[in-house]
C-alpha cells in the first residue's frame, strides 16, 4: 500500500515536471518578446550575462513605435475591418444557416452542398483569380473594402450556424408559424436568442482570424500605406532583412497582441468548446 | 352528378392547387431571401473564383494582354520546372515533419491536462494562447531566439561547447525546413490540444476503473484504452493538420522570406510559389496551374477523410 502511494506521488511529480517543461517552452517566447520590447537592440543580444529586466528599462520603445509608424491609423483599420467583417459574417451566415436549418424549398440540400464543396477548395487555390477579378472588375486593388468583401461570407460560418440550428427542435418554429409568427420574427425572437453561445465562437474565430490575417492584406492592401492593417504595419515599419529594429519590433508586437488576448482571455470558454465542436463533427 | 356540378369540383380543385403553388413558391421565396445575403456575397466573391481558377489553369495571361488558351502546356512545364518540384518537395516534407510532431505532442498536452492537477487552467491557457497571438509577432520572435547570435546559439555555444564557425544558421539551407517544423509544432499544439481533450472527455470513466481492478498500468491503459478509444480524433487531427500544412504560406514567409517576402529553393513551399507567379510574375495561368496540384493534394486527403468517417460511423 504504501508504495502504491510512493507511486502516485512520484507520478504526479512527473506530471508537474513535465508540464513545467512544457509550459516554459509555450512561454519564453511571450517572456523574451516583453523582455526585448524595454531593451536597446544592443542589449537585445546581450546573451552573457543575459538579463531578462536590464538595468535601464527602455519604457521610451512604447513611445517611440507611435512615431516611427502611422500605428494609430493601421490599429483604426484592422478594428475597423474586425468588427465590419465580424458583423456582416454573423449577420449573413446566421440568417442562411436558418433557412438551411428550418426552412424547406426545392434543391436545397443541392445548394447546401455547393457551399460545403467550397469549404474543401483552400482560399490559397482561387486568390489569383479573386484577386484580378477585385482588381479588374470592382476596383478594389487597395482598398479595405476588397477585404471585406473577401472575409464577410464565408460558407464556413454559415455550416457551423446551420449544425447549431439543427440542435433546435423544430416545434419551437412551428408553434410560433401557428401563431401566426413570419419567418423573419421566428429567426429574430426565437433563433438569434437561442444561438449566442455559437453567435460568440464564430465571433472570436472571425475576430482572431482577421486581426491576425497576413496573406490577404499583403495582396491586397500592399500599395496603399493608408490602409495598411497592424500586421501590415508592424511587418514593413520595423522588419528588414539585414537590420531589424528589434527593440521596437517586440514593443508593437506587444501592443498588437494585447486586444487579442484580451478578447481571448474573456470568450476563452466559447473559443475552446468552439474548437472541440467543430472538431468533433468535423 | 351534373355536368355543372363537375366542372364547378374543377374549378374549386384548380382554386385549390394554385393557392398550394402560390403558398408553395412563398415559402421558398422566403426561404431564399434569408438565404441571399450570404449567397450573393459568396456566388461572386468565391464561387466564381473558384471556376475561374479552374479556367485560368489551362491559359497563357498576364492580366492585362488578351487571354490566350494554352492547353494542358502549364501543367507539362511544371513536371520540367525545377522550383515547382522543390516547393512541392519542401512542403511534403514540412507535412512529414509537422503532422506526426504536432499530434504527439498535443495528445501529450491533453493527456496531461486532462488529470487531476492545481492550475489547470492556466496551463490550458498558456498552451493554447500562441495559437491565437499573431503570426508576424510570433515569427519575429523566433527569428530572434534562432538568430546567429541569438539564445539558442549562445546556449549551444557557452553549455555545449559548439564553435563559433559551427553555430548552426537556423533559417538557411537545410535546417530551414527543421525551423518551420519546430515553429509550428510550438504554434499549433494548443489548438489540436483542445480537440484532444474533447475526445479524452468522451471515453468513459468505467473503462479505466475496469483497467485498474485488472491491474493494468499507466502504460497498458494508454495503449489498451486511450489510444484505441482517441482514433477517430487521432484521424480527424491528422486529416486537418495535413490539409493545414499543404497551406502553409505565413510560417514560411515570416520566418526565411527575404525583404520582399522572397524564398529560396530551399526554403519556397506551394502556396509561396502561388503568390510569387501570380503577383510578382503575374504569369496567372501558370500559377493557377500549382494552385491546381495543390488543390488536389488536399481533395486527396478530403475524400480519405470522407471514407474514414464512414468507416467510423459504421463501427
Amino acid at each position: 500500500m504504501k508504495s502504491a502511494r510512493r507511486k502516485a506521488i512520484v507520478g504526479k511529480v512527473i506530471v508537474y515536471v513535465i508540464l513545467f517543461l512544457l509550459a516554459a517552452f509555450m512561454i519564453v517566447p511571450f517572456l523574451w518578446m516583453l523582455s526585448s520590447s524595454i531593451k536597446s537592440d544592443r542589449e537585445v543580444f546581450q546573451m552573457n550575462p543575459f538579463v531578462w529586466i536590464p538595468k535601464n528599462p527602455r519604457w521610451n520603445n512604447y513611445v517611440e513605435i507611435w512615431k516611427r509608424m502611422d500605428f494609430t491609423r493601421y490599429i483604426g483599420n484592422t478594428a475597423l475591418l474586425t468588427v465590419v467583417v465580424t458583423f456582416l459574417q454573423l449577420l449573413t451566415s446566421s440568417f442562411a444557416a436558418y433557412s438551411f436549418a428550418k426552412l424547406h424549398f426545392k434543391h436545397k440540400d443541392k445548394l447546401f452542398l455547393a457551399y460545403i464543396a467550397t469549404i474543401a477548395v483552400p482560399w490559397q487555390v482561387y486568390m489569383v483569380p479573386q484577386f484580378i477579378m477585385m482588381s479588374n472588375v470592382f476596383h478594389l486593388n487597395g482598398k479595405l473594402t476588397a477585404m471585406i468583401c473577401l472575409q464577410a461570407f464565408s460558407a464556413f460560418g454559415v455550416f457551423m450556424m446551420r449544425q447549431f440550428y439543427m440542435g433546435i427542435p423544430d416545434e419551437l418554429c412551428e408553434a410560433a408559424r401557428i401563431d401566426g409568427m413570419s419567418e423573419y420574427m421566428i429567426y429574430l425572437k426565437i433563433m438569434l436568442p437561442l444561438s449566442k453561445p455559437s453567435l460568440a465562437t464564430l465571433t472570436i474565430f472571425t475576430f482572431v482570424a482577421t486581426w491576425n490575417d497576413y496573406l490577404g492584406p499583403l495582396i491586397y492592401l500592399t500599395p496603399n500605406k493608408a490602409n495598411w492593417t497592424i500586421q501590415l504595419g508592424i511587418k514593413n515599419s520595423f522588419i528588414g532583412q539585414y537590420s531589424s529594429q528589434y527593440g521596437l519590433l517586440m514593443a508593437a508586437s506587444v501592443v498588437s497582441l494585447i486586444p487579442v488576448l484580451i478578447v481571448f482571455l474573456i470568450l476563452q470558454k466559447n473559443f475552446v468548446e468552439g474548437v472541440a465542436s467543430t472538431g468533433i463533427k468535423g | 352528378m351534373s355536368e355543372g356540378k363537375k366542372k364547378e369540383e374543377t374549378v374549386q380543385n384548380e382554386a385549390l392547387i394554385k393557392g398550394r403553388e402560390q403558398k408553395e413558391r412563398r415559402r421558398t421565396l422566403v426561404a431564399l431571401s434569408f438565404i441571399a445575403p450570404n449567397f450573393i456575397g459568396f456566388a461572386v466573391f468565391t464561387l466564381i473564383p473558384v471556376v475561374f481558377a479552374f479556367v485560368l489553369a489551362f491559359t497563357r495571361w498576364d492580366g492585362s494582354n488578351p487571354i490566350q488558351f494554352a492547353g494542358i502546356s502549364n501543367f507539362t512545364k511544371l513536371f520540367s520546372d525545377k522550383f515547382f518540384l522543390a516547393a512541392l518537395k519542401n512542403t511534403i516534407i514540412y507535412c512529414i515533419g509537422t503532422v506526426p510532431l504536432t499530434l504527439i505532442a498535443s495528445l501529450a498536452l491533453a493527456i496531461l491536462l486532462n488529470q487531476q492537477i492545481c492550475g489547470r487552467g492556466i496551463f490550458r491557457t498558456v498552451a493554447f494562447f500562441p495559437y491565437v497571438a499573431s503570426l508576424v509577432a510570433v515569427t519575429a520572435v523566433w527569428k530572434m531566439l534562432f538568430s546567429q547570435s541569438g539564445p539558442v546559439n549562445a546556449i549551444l555555444y557557452y553549455v555545449f561547447h559548439v564553435e563559433n564557425k559551427d553555430l548552426p544558421q537556423w533559417f538557411v539551407g537545410n535546417l530551414v525546413m527543421v525551423s518551420y517544423i519546430l515553429f509550428s509544432v510550438w504554434k499549433f499544439m494548443g489548438y489540436y490540444m483542445v480537440i484532444y481533450l474533447a475526445g479524452l472527455q468522451g471515453i468513459s470513466k468505467e473503462l479505466y476503473e475496469a483497467a485498474s481492478l485488472d491491474g493494468a498500468n499507466t502504460w497498458q491503459k494508454f495503449t489498451s484504452i486511450t489510444w484505441p478509444q482517441l482514433k477517430p480524433t487521432t484521424f480527424f487531427v491528422s486529416v486537418m493538420l495535413t490539409i493545414n500544412c499543404f497551406k502553409v504560406f505565413d510560417v514560411a514567409t515570416l520566418l526565411a522570406g527575404g525583404d520582399n517576402n522572397t524564398l529560396t529553393i530551399s526554403s519556397t513551399v506551394l502556396v509561396h510559389y502561388i503568390y510569387q507567379k501570380g503577383f510578382i510574375e503575374w504569369d496567372l495561368g501558370y500559377a493557377s496551374a500549382v494552385a491546381m496540384v495543390l488543390f488536389l493534394l488536399v481533395l486527396a486527403v478530403t475524400l480519405i477523410q470522407f471514407k474514414g468517417e464512414k468507416n467510423y460511423a459504421n463501427s
